[in-house]
């Protein structure tokens, strides 16, 4: 197998604001180019950080003790500045998760689409236009120079990650990290997203980090994925083979407390109580 | 015993809540240092005739314009000079206080009762009542507020009462304004529903209820409106409209001493320092109150 | 549907208008010392003393004299000023224009001011730089114009005396203007003589009005800016490579103005409200001024004629302030 694209290795952090349990305990994991990698958890578990220190957004309270993340062979903690600006916001884009919030309401579409364009690439405004345009055709959206006009307020949720998704690919990404891209949308258009992620990625042979709390989404795109509990990677593998024959104790729980459609008056299974603190147990033992 | 249900709003009773609020407060900073300088400011002025040096009437025309000690010709026992009539200043300074001080606390209150009042009226049956009282609010808003006061002075003649009357009169607008919001929004709460549902009268759920959830935030701008009232008594009488132009009050010796700023120039800077500490300590008060006891802070 | 807001504002204002004139008029009758009294001289008749309470509609019942004041008011004449013997609109066209560049030129010092304090004050977010300016900035908006004014004085009056302490211009330079409007026909005749002369003398005023205003806008604008940092946008942007000063002008500001007028919008009036005081002091010429004075010598239709004046500028300048926040928010004015 070729060298992956992407490899953290053994990162450790802590809060500096004094908490006592670490925020990630030696999580190691790879990213091969163009493949989908599901990141799961519950709230917590640590996935929406390593997605911020992918991205070079972690806040100043969280602190790094140990490990590397290697983009394409380069340590991106140890990369001076001039280096890493082209990398965080280039080539390691963003799909984030709340389309409300991450569209400026005082900004035209345009404005917001063509911006990467124009400052990364150079491009004039006559060219980044163009561009915008065949993006918006790209993720599906009729009438793209009406959209371009818009404000973003009268698009609708699910436009709005459209647009949101577009911007991501705009600058030819290798790596899209999507942060639980689906959670603020209606059922109905999710699926419709989640459709459009895979298109897109297999279009632009980009590799995804999907991080996700629901293994439902894990099982439509992603080919691997990585669970993780309280700052440890608990099992790495497969899709296929993780949710068929899951290996840990937590992972079985995890798929067992999906609920039942075809079986509707079947019970609700949480994660029991004394897999929970016999996890703690353990992963505290793995943060060593 | 008040029954807070499942709503946000924290317990409005309970045998801790003084005791707690109380503490509170006295740990935030601002509250003690203005505070402090209020509590320091209201011993002067109460107790003016004995920790005044000198009668603040009293002219002596052989003392006159002198400057204050530490600076030459300056004589002992005058620590901030004199003004063009031989008056001691310092002793005027703290009379002063005293005017400064009744105006505050009374007009301060009257203004806080009246708007109070109103506003909870206009929250609480809104509709009509809060028209008429809303419209009433824009009508005195569209007054410059200095004018106003100068005029109603001009109409209830100079003096202390009037004053006080025209401060009050003026400025319970801004009482009326948070006060109307609050019980607006305290009405919604499910623990004044179910208390309107048992059947208490609207005069009972607004005293009980909700005037104590509100009381925090007007202590607060209680404070901020006696800063206010210092001012505009010192403009008042600065123009010549307030008390008689023998009882010392601060405006008035800003007024004076304007005229020979270039001689006697502590006759003017002296009064505008006290006046300057006392608002600044007012609206710290005000400031720390708020924080102190702004229920979303209290944890 | 913007023309039905602006419809409902206007009769509201209309009304609001109706009450002021009301109040005032009411409140006026009831002041004791009657004015006319004032004026005679003695040994004149009753005739007479009839014949000057007509001409300065002061006869007859509080009902009629309202009913007769404001026939004639809604024809544009105000009345005869008592004390000054000349008419009410002209003698408050005089002195308006003079006020009127005393408080523009106090709200561009605050909005300018104001405005770069806030924007370094975002920039500066979580560094040492922030506390202080938060902590010099809630002193400064303990402090009244009145007393800004008086520290003024002092400071330029006796510790550096630069700057004039009173009046609007010099005479002698200012003899050939043809409009009250000296400020911008002094630019547009090119008469910079006299445009500094202008400017030397609003300095002081216009400090001691704009500096409370430039406070809360340094306040309140900051506050709004650093929420609007904390936004998503913002982070996108960022990663998009844009610099801080770049986010702060061009992602956070835009929506940070709407809400911040909304809360600063009523601070201006208080402003204006400000120029009776502060012109004073300054012995500025303008409609403040004269109000001090009318109301010490009891000139009731001069006294009408002002508040009038002062309640049109705060309505007009609050529809206003409501028609700027609707601008800035795009919802609203798609809306």
């Amino acid at each position: 197998m070729t060298a992956p694209i992407l490899s953290v290795r053994r990162l450790s952090a802590v809060s500096e604001l004094g908490n006592a349990d670490p925020i990630l305990r030696n999580v190691s994991l790879d990213l091969a180019a163009s493949e989908t990698l599901g990141l799961v958890g519950e709230s917590g578990a640590g996935k929406s950080t390593i997605a911020k220190a992918l991205l070079g957004v972690l806040p100043r309270t969280v602190r790094i003790t140990q490990g590397e993340i290697l983009f394409e062979g380069r340590d991106l903690r140890t990369l001076p500045r001039r280096e890493t600006r082209a990398i965080f916001g280039d080539a390691i884009a963003l799909v984030p998760q709340d389309p409300m919030t991450a569209l400026n309401p005082g900004r035209r579409i345009e404005a917001q689409l063509t911006d990467g364009l124009r400052l990364r690439r150079g491009m004039s405004a006559h060219a980044a236009h163009k561009r915008a345009l065949e993006l918006l055709a790209e993720v599906h959206i009729r009438d793209p120079e009406r959209v371009l006009r818009a404000y973003p307020h009268q698009l609708s949720g699910g436009m709005r990650q459209r647009v949101l998704i577009a911007a991501a690919f705009a600058l030819e990404p290798k790596i899209i990290v999507a942060d639980e891209p689906t959670t603020a949308l209606d059922v109905t258009v999710q699926k419709q997203i989640l459709r459009l992620m895979r298109q897109m990625q297999k279009a632009h042979r980009t590799a995804v980090i999907f991080v996700t709390h629901d293994l439902g989404v894990v099982a439509q795109i992603c080919d691997r994925v990585t669970l993780m509990f309280a700052g440890a990677v608990i099992e790495s593998g497969a899709t296929a083979d993780i949710l068929s024959a899951p290996r840990h104790a937590y992972t079985r729980a995890l798929i067992a407390a999906g609920p039942r459609y075809d079986r509707p008056e079947a019970a609700l299974k949480p994660v029991p109580e004394d897999l929970v603190t016999r996890l703690r147990l353990e992963v505290a033992g793995v943060g060593r | 015993m008040t029954d807070a249900s499942a709503s946000s709003f924290p317990a409005t009773s309970g045998p801790n809540l003084a005791s707690r609020r109380l503490r509170a407060l006295l740990v935030e900073p601002k509250v003690m240092i203005g505070g402090g300088f209020i509590l320091a400011l209201i011993v002067v002025a109460l107790f003016a005739p004995w920790i005044a040096p000198r009668n603040p009437l009293d002219q002596d025309l052989i003392l006159a314009s002198l400057p204050p000690a530490g600076l030459a010709s300056a004589e002992p026992g005058y620590y901030f000079g004199t003004d063009d009539l031989g008056r001691d200043v310092l002793s005027r300074l703290i009379f002063g206080a005293r005017i400064a001080l009744i105006v505050a606390f009374i007009a301060a209150s009257l203004a806080a009762l009246a708007g109070t009042a109103l506003g909870l009226l206009a929250g609480w049956y809104r509709g009509w009542v809060d028209g008429v009282i809303s419209r009433l609010v824009d009508i005195w808003m569209a007054f410059p507020p200095v004018l106003l006061s100068i005029l109603l002075v001009a109409v209830l003649g100079a003096g202390v009462g009037s004053v006080i009357a025209a401060i009050a009169i003026i400025d319970w607008t801004r009482f009326c304004r948070v006060v109307r919001a609050e019980t607006m929004a305290q009405a919604e709460a499910d623990y004044v529903t179910a208390a309107h549902a048992i059947g208490f009268p609207p005069f009972h759920i607004l005293m009980r209820e909700i005037l104590p959830n509100v009381v925090p935030a007007l202590l607060a701008l209680v404070s901020l409106e006696m800063g206010i009232a210092v001012i505009v008594e010192a403009i008042l009488s600065f123009v010549g409209l307030s008390v008689s132009s023998d009882t010392p009050t601060w405006g008035g010796m800003i007024a004076e001493g304007r005229q020979f700023i270039h001689q006697t120039w502590w006759v003017f800077a002296a009064p505008l320092a006290a006046l300057f500490a006392t608002v600044l300590a007012f609206n710290q008060l005000g400031d720390g109150l708020r924080r102190a006891l702004d229920p979303v802070l209290r944890r | 549907m913007i023309a039905l807001a602006i419809l409902r504002r206007l009769l509201v204002a209309l009304v609001t208008l109706a009450g002021v004139a009301v109040v005032v008029f009411v409140l006026l009758r009831v002041v004791p010392g009657d004015p006319i009294a004032m004026m005679i001289s003695p040994g004149a008749s009753q005739a007479d003393i009839a014949a000057l309470r007509a001409h300065y509609g002061l006869d007859g019942s509080l009902l009629s004299q309202f009913a007769v004041w404001v026939r004639y008011a809604l024809r544009g004449d105000f009345g005869t000023s008592i004390s000054l013997h000349r008419d009410v609109l002209a003698l408050l066209g005089e002195r308006l224009p003079a006020t009127l560049e005393l408080a523009t030129a106090a709200l561009e010092f605050a909005i300018v001011v104001g405005g770069a304090v806030a924007i370094l004050g975002a920039m500066a977010r979580r560094t040492w730089l922030e506390p202080v300016i938060d902590t010099v900035n809630g002193l400064m908006l303990a402090i009244p114009d009145f007393v800004w004014a008086l520290a003024l004085v002092l400071a330029f009056g006796v510790v550096w005396p630069l700057l004039p302490l009173t009046g609007r211009v010099d005479p002698s330079v200012s003899a050939g203007m043809t409009t009250p409007f000296y400020f911008i026909e002094s630019l547009l005749r090119l008469r910079f003589d006299v445009f500094f002369d202008l400017v030397k003398h609003l300095a002081l005023p216009t400090l001691a009005l704009g500096l409370p205003l430039a406070a809360v806008i340094a306040r309140v604008l900051k506050g709004a800016l650093n929420e609007a940092m904390a936004q998503d946008y913002v982070l996108l942007a960022r990663l998009k490579g844009m610099s801080e000063v770049r986010l702060v002008l061009q992602e956070a500001l835009r929506n940070a103005i709407g809400p911040t007028l909304a809360l600063t919008g009523v601070q201006f009036t208080f402003l204006i409200g400000g120029t009776v005081i502060i012109e004073r002091i300054f012995a500025y010429p303008g409609i403040g001024n004269m109000a001090i004075e009318a109301v010490i010598n009891r000139d009731l239709p001069l006294i009408q004629g002002l508040v009038l004046v002062f309640a049109v500028i705060f309505i007009l300048i609050n529809i206003a302030v409501d028609l700027l926040v609707a601008l800035f928010n795009p919802r609203l004015r798609h809306a």
